[in-house]
């Protein structure tokens, strides 16, 4: 007799679980975070090096892309002052749903140390933020890291949800 | 609250240290020599227009001059004494001791390497000569004096700013411009993105980036200690140990999970 891989005891005795859709969808998502390449200002250089061969997203699925519309995360790393503020918020609302955003750095979290007339003073102010990353400019293990809990984030979720608006608009 | 909030209004008028008797040391001013290269130009604007001081300062001739004689001064000292170059130009705010700006230009001969700063007082809301069609170098360098500073000037083929939006309000670099930006600099992009409704939504900025409030659990988690978003206030001090773990218990669909007991640690370099 065949040895089958399930548990009669459990699920009224049937071989299927509803919830695996949900698990395999999420499994994709969450292994294949493609990241908008949103390198503002030193902080982009952790990002690229986090990128890069030593520290390797690609095992991540974190592949980089240049266009708002391949890229489900947004890396918001380094400083948004007040004339790009804008922008963010445009490339934000081009990428396609779901969509996560990670504030990479102090200046993306607060404005960190430029506490001045030109710098917006936390990203969240024009995008909603999923994960703050304190450091500057933090080092590409708390960016992986980030990235970690991200997945576990988006594993959590339910793959069908609706899109709720998340802080702003 | 982990820091007790310090009032930060006034900080940067407020000197750090004032000793009543201490003057700022000055760069001394020597005068112009009879003869040599810096007497020759002295003499050649001279006999065209008004110069209301001239000195040497750490071996540059410094020429005060009329700020509507901008233009052909620069000119006599480009086409008759070869100063070819413009290295800078820019403005400073003398608003609240002489109401107006100062404006330098930093001009270099490139055959004797000789340098001269033509300086000359314009009144607030007065506006100068453009240099543009002398020096190249002037465009971006008016443009930014327009931009930051607020000096007009006449003729300019692009007077737009340069640095700031160009729907912003204000010159940020004068004195009397506050660093952390007025009213229309703190909600700019809050009123271009999402309108003037949306200010009570967001809130105003905090300035303080430092400021942690452990009890509040809407944006602020400890690491180790986690209690639900947005749990009440009196629960954060009961919370038990929560230990960080890389992977969730029941583990990934397809994917192995790590035990720390079977990974390695190195503890030398190689």
């Amino acid at each position: 007799m065949a040895q089958h891989q399930v548990n009669y005891t459990q699920s009224g005795g049937l071989p299927v679980a509803l919830t695996t859709v949900d698990k395999i969808i999420n499994w994709g998502r969450s292994n294949s975070i493609w990241a908008l390449t949103y390198g503002l200002a030193c902080c982009a250089i952790e990002m690229m090096a986090s990128g890069a061969s030593r520290y390797d997203f690609d095992r991540f699925g974190t592949i980089f892309r240049a266009s708002p519309r391949q890229a489900d995360v947004m890396i918001v790393a380094g400083t948004l002052t007040k004339k790009h503020a804008e922008f963010i918020r445009r490339l934000y609302d081009q990428m396609s749903e779901p969509k996560w955003v990670i504030s990479m750095g102090s200046c993306a979290n607060t404005g960190g140390m430029f506490n001045t007339y030109a710098t917006v003073q936390g990203c969240d102010r024009v995008i909603p933020v999923d994960l703050y990353l304190p450091g500057c400019a933090p080092r590409p293990e708390t960016l992986q890291y980030a990235v970690m809990l991200l997945q576990q984030k988006i594993r959590k979720e339910s793959a069908n949800k609706s899109q709720k608006p998340k802080r702003l608009v | 609250m982990m820091r007790p909030y310090t009032p930060k209004d006034n900080v940067q008028a407020k000197a750090y240290y004032t000793d009543r008797y201490w003057v700022a040391p000055r760069v001394p001013e020597e005068p112009v020599p009879e003869e040599g290269v810096y007497a020759e130009d002295l003499a050649a604007v001279k006999s065209a227009h008004e110069v209301l001081k001239a000195y040497i300062q750490r071996g540059q001739l410094v020429i005060h001059i009329n700020p509507e004689d901008n233009f052909d001064v620069l000119k006599i000292l480009k086409e008759e004494r070869w100063y070819e170059m413009l290295s800078e130009l820019s403005a400073v705010d003398f608003l609240a001791e002489r109401g107006g700006f100062e404006i330098f230009y930093q001009i270099l001969n490139l055959n004797t390497a000789r340098r001269i700063r033509v300086k000359c007082f314009v009144e607030e809301n007065r506006a100068i000569e453009s240099v543009n069609p002398l020096y190249r170098s002037a465009d971006w360098a008016e443009r930014e004096m327009w931009d930051l500073m607020g000096v007009k000037v006449n003729n300019h083929p692009y007077l737009k700013r340069l640095i700031m939006p160009d729907d912003w309000e204000g010159h940020p670099l004068r004195k009397t411009y506050p660093l952390e930006g007025d009213e229309f600099a703190q909600w700019y992009e809050v009123d271009k993105i999402f309108g003037k409704d949306a200010r009570d939504v967001i809130g105003p900025e905090n300035r303080d980036p430092a400021r942690i409030d452990r009890y509040d659990t809407e944006r602020f988690a400890r690491l180790g200690y986690e209690v639900p978003r947005g749990a009440p206030a009196d629960m954060v001090d009961k919370t038990e140990e929560t230990p960080i773990r890389y992977q969730e218990e029941e583990g990934v669909f397809l994917i192995k999970e790590l035990s720390p007991d079977k990974s390695k640690v190195l503890d030398r370099r190689k």
